[in-house]
């Protein structure tokens, strides 16, 4: 069996973002980039079932040539080899087009048992593409994942979304989103890092993902900025130093700005 | 007059509010059709007050099983709801399930995704306001037909009472190897609070609240105002309060009317998922935490004295009505 985890390289949380002003994209000049949080779970979850139950896992990745050290680091982890995909013109690609590129990808992965994923990424937050990609490769979808058990050919998640609590049950092949809750992901050890540097990870572009695409080109955004504007930094308004009285102080504000 | 589809959030009894919120959004692009998904009999249920916000129409996609398997019912009826009535665009609640059911709905149909809007314009135009609040953009599909997906709050939902045309839609059986199902469900977790992302007012802790009995305080605030409870990375991570109230930019992004931040020192992380609040306050010990430079209302003090206070204050002006 094959595992697929997709992983994505974003900004660093702990740092200021801004668009270029160009074309309204991530100024990626600007940041430090690294592997999504969630994606090291998802990971870890695939090196787990690959001790458990025996599988090889392969981690995907769109974006330009820096996604290679995203590649790596799950490589380091413990994953058996890479797919880096990589085209100038998947630039400001749209989700919609993301989880084309993604699905086209995993199918070139045979004997596929499991696709893993976060179940968003930091920066997009748009936590829809695994569900795409899900749908696109006519997976059963089990996002939102807090516990994830494979057996027999079928795979048990427990999904955990604000609207509550549900069991669900699928046949593989199938698609699993992962939560925070559901590991502690492993750091990859020195002889892991060392390892990464020889395993195999092959670069694709779109021709390679789409060869049978006509010559028109590829659509890799079916929506446009019309206007991109950073918003005014929020300026302090009143401020007390509490001198026992603050709590009957601040009813008043509420109720005066009409909010109690 | 075009239609424009809006996905039904329901509990198979009642229509969730976030609906009527698209119902009011979707007279801004032409007729709204409400499509209601679940077992026989809900649509029925369900049509009065989905006409009193302004369904011109209301398909049923009615079948026994179309509580059974995740999401997919939900895409199939939108895809077939589509295929029929070639609408002018498509409106789904950014919930998660939403979001799940869009983002599906636009791969199926390679149609332009629109996420997480806050505004939307009779021209389709629709403002996001991204990075946790530092950037609005505005934006437009140019490919196909716009599926949107509306924050939740961000439209005030307005009665607009008009008579509704049920029209029934077939669902086709779920492909069982390509679909979830669902063997089991267990209620929302937040008891009786609001939905975090959909309160009005929320109240969240931070390390400053210095353990998980302390947040007992933060929940009593909570409970007077009526709102949410959330916390911040620091204090989920030191094992204060769950993972899923977690507010910043590996939790949840809110945006209420108040926000009030006890604790919380505020970290670009944190900052990023609450800076959009109508008004903030935060009560930190610390005069120099970066949150008292963006709060409405802050104060120096301590949470254990000024949040009780508070929250004494707020119960006694709602015993006196």
């Amino acid at each position: 069996m094959n595992i697929v985890v997709l992983v994505k390289q974003v900004p660093d949380t702990s740092a200021e973002r801004t668009l270029s002003g160009a074309d309204h994209t991530l100024d990626r000049e600007s940041v430090d980039l690294v592997l999504d949080e969630i994606d090291e779970r998802a990971a870890e979850e695939a090196l787990t079932l690959k001790e458990a139950v025996g599988a090889e896992v392969t981690v995907v990745s769109m974006g330009p040539d820096a996604a290679l050290d995203a590649i790596r680091k799950v490589l380091a982890m413990g994953a058996d080899r890479g797919i880096h995909i990589c085209d100038d013109r998947l630039r400001g690609a749209d989700v919609v087009t993301t989880a084309r590129v993604l699905a086209a990808a995993v199918r070139t992965v045979g004997d596929l048992g499991l696709v893993l994923a976060g179940n968003a990424t930091t920066d997009g937050q748009a936590s829809a593409v695994p569900a795409m990609v899900a749908d696109l490769l006519g997976l059963p979808q089990l996002t939102h994942a807090r516990e994830l058990n494979v057996d027999a050919g079928r795979v048990r998640a427990e999904r955990e979304t604000e609207q509550g609590e549900t069991t669900l049950d699928a046949p593989l092949p199938a698609l699993v989103s992962v939560t925070e809750k559901i590991n502690e992901p492993r750091y990859p050890s020195f002889k892991g890092i060392m390892a990464a540097k020889k395993k195999p990870v092959e670069t694709v572009g779109l021709d390679d993902l789409f060869p049978d695409a006509d010559g028109t080109g590829i659509l890799t955004t079916r929506t446009r900025v019309v206007e991109a504007v950073p918003r005014p930094a929020r300026a302090a308004g009143t401020r007390v130093t509490d001198d026992g009285t603050a709590g009957r102080q601040l009813v008043e504000y509420l109720i005066a700005q009409k909010l109690v | 007059m075009p239609e424009v589809l809006v996905l039904v959030d329901h509990d198979g009894e009642r229509v969730h509010k976030t609906t009527y919120e698209l119902l009011t959004a979707a007279r801004r692009l032409g007729a709204p059709a409400a499509v209601v998904v679940g077992t026989p009999g809900t649509a029925a249920r369900l049509e009065a007050s989905l006409a009193r916000h302004g369904a011109r129409s209301v398909y049923a996609a009615e079948s026994a099983e179309a509580d059974e398997f995740l999401t997919t019912p939900a895409v199939d009826a939108l895809e077939r709801a589509a295929g029929e009535t070639s609408p002018a665009a498509v409106l789904v609640s950014a919930t998660t399930d939403g979001k799940e059911v869009a983002g599906r709905l636009a791969a199926r149909l390679d149609t332009g995704l629109l996420i997480d809007a806050v505004d939307l314009d009779s021209s389709g135009v629709v403002t996001q306001v991204v990075f946790g609040g530092s950037y609005t953009v505005r934006s437009q599909v140019t490919h196909g037909m716009p599926v949107i997906t509306l924050r939740p709050g961000s439209f005030e939902a307005e009665e607009c009472p008009v008579r509704a045309e049920e029209k029934k839609l077939a669902l086709r059986p779920v492909a069982a190897a390509c679909c979830a199902r669902v063997t089991a469900r267990r209620g929302a977790l937040a008891g009786d609070r609001p939905e975090l992302t959909e309160a009005a007012v929320v109240v969240s802790g931070g390390r400053g609240v210095g353990g998980a009995e302390g947040f007992q305080v933060v929940e009593e605030l909570a409970d007077a105002l009526g709102g949410a409870v959330g916390a911040s990375r620091a204090a989920v991570d030191a094992g204060y309060y769950p993972h899923q109230y977690q507010v910043g930019q590996t939790g949840k992004s809110v945006s209420p009317q108040l926000y009030i931040a006890l604790g919380i020192s505020g970290a670009i992380q944190h900052l990023a998922g609450m800076q959009t609040s109508k008004t903030i306050v935060a009560v930190n010990k610390d005069p120099d935490a970066p949150i008292l430079d963006l709060a409405d209302y802050g104060v120096v003090g301590d949470l254990f004295a000024v949040a009780p206070e508070l929250t004494r204050a707020v119960a006694a002006r709602r015993a006196a009505g």
